[in-house]
Formats: structure tokens, sequence, C-alpha cells
């Protein structure tokens, strides 16, 4: 009898066992078999994303370099003259808002905060630099809303829009900036050479306010109120970037908070060399190379992120 | 092969979110209102082109035709698939697009021109024959905002003949105007269009399509129902739509 059980205790353990491990065998096996299809669907999706990359480059019209240009120069001609309406007095009209700012702050604040020493010089530089970034991103806001039935027809580089909007603008400029040297000679100051340095300011500030256009016009196609919010914030930014007062007045350290505001650096460059005729210090110099590059990059990649979002809203 | 569309998915999306601001967008998104869903307007298509093909793409409204023809021109990229195309593409969507309302003539038909991806000295070339193929020579010096649409439409699709590509999309432009112009117009699409052009055309006259088209693409509600020859899809659809009538 015991004999007999233990034999079939035995059996029925060995059976156990050998079932245990068949079902341990299945199991690895299935899990290989898995293991293997997810790498399998890693590796196709890899080769679908590859395929799509290379036939993005494929599809689409090639637009040759001859063919973008001529765009590009359609399109600045088109900005420009719809900025103006063909108005004979257009130009002078985009003067008025810097000029008059310029003259009220020269009316009020000459005895309260100037310092005799060149202080319409001051003020005008003031204002025309903060005009030039405010005027070149608030227009570079629309610049893929007002296109949008074209970019919504046609492929087109997005980019094209936006940087027609900022060349028209950067020429918009030239000519306040004509006044602003009028009124620097009227100021008693004499051109001197180290004026040509201004071109390294200008470029930098160009590219900044693009850099910039990118992320409002990508944020005016998502929400409208972008507009409303960002006058709110450049009229706000006025009182940030001294414009009509004198940064020393401040202690030491809250003095260097200026620097994070972006326009700020471009009027100290301007005025270091137009009012004192010094070179600015290295570090103005970074930070001029410095935000056009930080902003640029941002914005591409928001333009980057929301490329095919875009299309819906048109 | 000049065109080559394989599993080509796009979503697109619906709802009320376009025009509202970051304000509205916040309280929607709290109260849980915000409407914008993405939905699959074009589903799973393939099809094969060769040169010279004239593909007519038929089904009813909101079927995926234009958001089709959008991938393949590359407005849009499709979320899945892969558009496959060699040569130059002239995607004809919309004729009255990129027009500036306070330009001249002249000036719109250069603006548009450069749209189109012509080239400076091309257009000088043909800028004569732009003008007379409108008759709008009397009008050169007009801003576009004092023409009629008539002859709006008939300038944007003079300045459109002159393309000489590959590919044509067409997007149920094939001819406009009155009706002589229209004539004249379509006369001049199907002299594009046999010079060894493969072309993409979205129809809703199944006879335009059955005359023109000897590939047929029919697509229900962004899914692909068929593919292949015109008389074929053709017969199938026309019962599908009769069926649908009852």
């Amino acid at each position: 009898m015991s004999n007999k059980e233990k034999r079939k205790e035995l059996k029925s353990r060995i059976k156990k066992k050998r079932q245990k491990k068949y079902q341990k065998r299945v199991k690895t096996d299935e899990r290989l078999k898995a293991k293997k299809q997810k790498t399998e669907a890693k590796q196709n999706k890899k080769a679908e994303k590859l395929k799509r990359k290379e036939a993005k480059k494929k599809s689409g019209p090639v637009w040759n370099h001859e063919q973008k240009k001529f765009l590009l120069k359609q399109l600045i001609r088109r900005d420009f003259k719809s900025r103006y309406k063909r108005a004979a007095l257009g130009v002078l009209w985009s003067m008025l808002s810097p000029l008059c700012f310029f003259a009220a702050q020269a009316v009020v604040f000459s005895k309260i905060l100037g310092r005799g020493e060149h202080y319409i010089a001051y003020l005008i530089t003031g204002n025309i630099v903060f005009h030039y970034f405010s005027d070149a991103t608030t227009n570079s806001m629309f610049a893929l809303q007002a296109n949008g039935g074209i970019i919504s027809k046609i492929k087109v580089d997005k980019d094209m829009f936006l940087f027609s909007r900022s060349v028209s603008c950067l020429i918009n400029f030239f000519f306040t900036a004509a006044v602003m040297f009028f009124i620097i000679a009227i100021d008693h100051i004499p051109f001197h050479l180290n004026f040509l340095l201004l071109i390294f300011p200008v470029i930098c500030l160009f590219f900044m306010n693009m850099g910039i256009g990118y992320i409002l016009s990508a944020l005016f196609v998502l929400f409208k109120d972008t507009q409303y919010l960002y006058s709110i914030f450049t009229r706000i930014l006025i009182y940030f970037s001294a414009i009509f007062y004198y940064t020393d007045r401040f202690p030491e350290p809250l003095q260097n908070v200026f620097y994070f505001n972006p326009v700020y650096c471009y009027i100290c460059y301007f005025r270091s060399i137009i009012i004192d005729n010094t070179i600015p210090s290295l570090f103005i110099h970074g930070l001029c190379i410095g935000y056009p590059i930080l902003f640029m990059l941002i914005g591409k990649i928001v333009y980057k992120v929301n490329d095919n979002k875009f299309a819906y809203y048109f | 092969m000049v065109v080559d569309v394989q599993n080509v998915s796009i979503k697109y999306r619906v709802g009320d979110f376009r025009n509202i601001g970051l304000k509205e967008f916040l309280a929607q998104k709290i109260k849980g209102q915000y409407d914008a869903k993405d939905f699959w307007a074009v589903d799973d298509v393939s099809f094969q082109l060769d040169k010279g093909d004239f593909l007519g793409i038929v089904g009813t409204n909101g079927a995926g035709k234009t958001t089709l023809l959008k991938a393949v021109s590359g407005v849009i990229r499709p979320a899945k698939g892969t558009v496959e195309t060699n040569g130059q593409i002239s995607a004809l969507l919309a004729l009255g697009t990129g027009f500036d309302d306070d330009m001249t003539v002249k000036e719109n038909i250069y603006l548009r021109g450069a749209f189109l991806g012509y080239t400076e000295k091309f257009l000088n070339e043909k800028y004569p024959e732009i003008i007379e193929f409108s008759e709008l020579q009397e009008f050169e010096n007009y801003r576009l905002r004092q023409l009629s649409s008539g002859m709006r439409s008939r300038m944007a699709f003079s300045i459109a003949s002159l393309i000489d590509p590959d590919i044509l999309i067409l997007d149920e432009v094939l001819a406009v105007g009155d009706a002589a112009f229209r004539k004249k117009s379509e006369a001049k699409m199907m002299e594009i269009i046999k010079n060894g052009t493969t072309t993409l055309f979205v129809s809703h006259s199944l006879a335009q399509v059955k005359k023109l088209a000897n590939k047929v693409l029919w697509l229900d509600k962004g899914k692909q129902m068929a593919f292949g020859d015109a008389k074929e899809v053709c017969a199938e659809y026309e019962q599908f739509i009769n069926t649908k009538k009852k």
C-alpha cells in the first residue's frame, strides 16, 4: 500500500514538475516572441520614419534659389506698399508715432529728468530704437494669419512671409533713423566715423525682431488675443527700457537687471556710440548677439512643432 | 512612377477652436467645453500614377478629396503613410488666393506668378501673353478692388495657364468666367494636360470625369472605396449614388 502510494506520489510529482517545466518553456517562448515583435515593430517604425523623411524631401514643388528670391522681392514690395496704401504721406505718417512720443517726453521730462547734456539725443535714440522693436514685432505677428489663404493652398516656406515683413519694417526703420540723425545733429553732436558701427546692433536687432516674430505669429494663429496681450506687454516694456530716465539712479545690482530686457541692450549700444562716442563693452556685444540667437532658436522650434497644426486654422 | 501614395492617412481637427483667444481657450478647458476633436479626414489611401495618367477623384462632400490633394501637393503632411512625387508640381487648388486688393493688376500678376514659382525673366517675357489672354489690356493699371469678380477669375486663370508642370493638381478649376472665356480656358487647360502631364483632378461632375480621366479614385468619408480603371469605378460609384437616392 505504502509502496504503491509512494509510487503514485512520485509519479504525480514528476508529472507536476514536467508540467511546470513545460509551462516555463512556453512562457519564455512567448516572452521571446513578444520581444522579437517589439524590436521588429521598432525597426518598422524607424524604417517608416526614414522613408517619410525621404518622401518629405521629395514631395512638393522644389523651389530653387532664383524662384525664392523673386517671390521674396514681390512679397517685400507688397508688404511695404500695403503698409502705406499708396498715400503720399505714408512714410511720414509712420514716423508720427515715435516722434510724437519723443516730443511729449522732451516737453515733460526735460526739466525733471534731464541733465542738460544731450538729453534730446538720449530721448530720440531710446524712442527710435524702441519703436523699431515694437513696430517690427507687432507687424510680424500677422505674418502667418494674413497669408493664411496662400499657406493652405500652396507649398511655400512660411519663413518667407515673416522675412518679407521684417525687411519692410527695416526699410521703415531707416527712414525714422534718418530723422533721428537729424535731431542728433540739432543737439550739437557731430557725425563721427564710429556711427558706422551702428550697423552691428541694427543687424542683431533685425534678427531678434524676426525671432520674436516667429513666436508671436505662431501664437496669433492659435490665440487671437495675442495681439491685445502683446500690446499691453510692449506698453509696459517702455517703462523698463530706460527711454526717458537714467539707470544710474538705481543702486548697482538693480542696474544690471536691465540687461534682461533685450531692447535696453540695443538702446545702450546706440547711446554709447552716439552720445559718448565710445565702443560698448564686450558684455554688451555678447548680449546683442546672444538675444537674436536665443529668440531665433525658440522661434524656429515653435514653427517646427506647430507646422502641421497651422493648416487647421486657415 | 510619377506619383506614389502609400497608406496615407491625414488627421484633421474640427470644432469651435478657431478665432478664440487665450482667455476663451483657458475658460473652455477649465469648464471642459473645449471642443476640438481630431478625426481622420483621409484614412489609409493608396494609389500610383504613371506619366500621362489622368486621375479623377470622386466622392460626396467631405470625403477628403481636397485634403488628399493638399497632401500630394505638400501643403499638409500626412500623419501616416508616404507621398512620393517625381517632378515639378503645380497645384491650382484655389485660383483666387494670394492677391492683394490694393495693388494693380500688373503687380498682382507678378505676385501671383511668384507664388506659382515663375522666375522674373519668365514673367517679363510672358506678361503680354497673360494680359492678352485675360482680355484685361485696358485695366492693367487698375487696382484689383476695382475689378469685377469675373475679371478677377479671368486674370487668375491666365496667370496659372502658363504653368508647365510634370504633375498638375486641379480642384474644380478646369474652366472659369463667362461662356466664351470658359471655352477658351478649358481648351487651354486641355493643352497643358495633353502635354504629357500627370493630372489629379477633383470634380463633382461625373460626366467630366468620365470624359477626361483614365483612372478614378473613389473616396467616401475618408476611406478608399475603389481605385482603378475609370469606367469600372465610375459605374460602381454611379450605382452607389443611385442606391443612396432611394
